[in-house]
């Protein structure tokens, strides 16, 4: 097994960075789609027949 | 050891790139500007909005305006590579690949409209769309290396957030939103060609025909002075028609004549030296200059709100 060199360890780390990022980005994505859904409803979501 | 520099400085590296160097294809600065002139265009259309969707309508014109900055490093990172200002850039300085910048651009382009449409109504959409489309393809691709009046035309660009947010609220395009844009429109041209007059060695490097560098600092320095009274006088017109009051007046009135002084100071100057030092002051100015005057609108409002008359 090769030791990683610090060059492909930065470039892990720069990686790994890029995926968090992503993913906060993705569920903002989802938070916003899901708020807005929501605000659009208004308050008559609740408020009809079952 | 290189690696180790976090500084935006950082060569080409197999590692890829960092997040903040997509964050900087976004041009940040530019979006914050966008962001500020398209929350004063919200704010003062008449009718309001809910605040969450007009946060989110804020939040999509700013993602618009990255993807145009992504757009516009894409295509120009040749351009970009020459001029000293630019030539840090992600893709010039090899930290991102071009079709990186390409797609970043295009996903943001298509998502922020569509989250416009969703969110407000698709003439907002629609006009943002409009928006990028004009700054990417009409002025990048196709008037900045083909026209000196490049940045009069291409201005209009920067003038459309706060009339894509005023959309946003009321859904039409009227008088007062098109005057918001006219201002931003006329505010352009100074703005930009006192920035090239101390730095036209970098577009001339470049190539770039920017006026300095096609018509001369003279006739450069006549159309700063000419933009500036037509900018002035078109900030003046909506006290006229009611929609700024006595402190909108007041402030379009100082600042007015601080521009036209500015203006002048700097067409009047006949070194090379005194004529960078005016552009160079006349450049920072006109930064403050519209700020103030978009926040001297949004003055007016609140204290109408509050009840002050004045």
């Amino acid at each position: 097994m090769t030791v990683p060199g610090p060059q492909d360890e930065e470039a892990l780390k720069r990686r790994r960075r890029r995926s968090i990022v992503l993913g906060i980005v993705l569920g903002a994505l989802v938070l916003i789609f899901y708020v807005l859904t929501i605000v659009k409803m208004g308050p008559g979501v609740l408020n009809r027949d079952l | 050891m290189a690696y180790i520099d976090d500084s935006n400085s950082l060569p080409a590296y197999d590692g890829g790139a960092r997040v903040e160097d997509y964050f900087e294809l976004l041009k940040p600065r530019v979006m914050s500007l966008v962001v500020f002139t398209a929350a004063i265009g919200m704010l003062l259309a008449p009718g309001g909005i809910n605040p969450v969707i007009g946060f989110i309508a804020i939040l999509a014109i700013a993602i618009a305006g990255g993807a145009s900055g992504a757009l516009n490093m894409w295509y120009d990172s040749d351009i970009d590579a020459v001029m000293s200002r630019t030539a840090n850039r992600p893709i010039p300085a090899g930290r991102i690949e071009r079709d990186h910048a390409l797609a970043l651009g295009l996903v943001l382009s298509v998502f922020s409209v569509v989250l416009l449409g969703l969110a407000t109504n698709w003439l907002a959409a629609g006009l943002l769309a409009f928006t990028i489309f004009f700054y990417a393809v009409i002025y990048t691709m196709w008037l900045k290396r083909s026209t000196p009046q490049n940045i009069v035309i291409g201005g209009a660009a920067g003038a459309f957030p706060p009339m894509v947010a005023w959309a946003a609220v009321t859904g039409t395009v009227s008088l007062e939103s098109c005057l918001l844009f006219l201002i931003i429109f006329f505010w352009t041209p100074p703005h930009f060609w006192a920035l090239a007059l101390y730095k036209q060695s970098d577009y001339g490097a470049a190539g770039i025909p920017m006026l300095p560098n096609v018509a001369g600092n003279d006739a450069t320095k006549l159309q700063i002075l000419v933009y500036s009274l037509v900018l002035v006088a078109t900030t003046l017109v909506p006290g006229f028609i009611g929609f700024g009051g006595v402190i909108y007046m007041a402030a379009a009135a100082v600042l007015g004549l601080s521009f036209l002084w500015f203006a002048w100071r700097l067409f009047r100057t006949r070194d090379d030296k005194a004529m960078r030092k005016a552009g160079r002051s006349l450049f920072t100015f006109s930064l403050s200059y519209l700020a103030i005057i978009f926040l001297a609108l949004l003055a007016d409002r609140v204290a109408g709100y509050l009840g002050v008359s004045l």
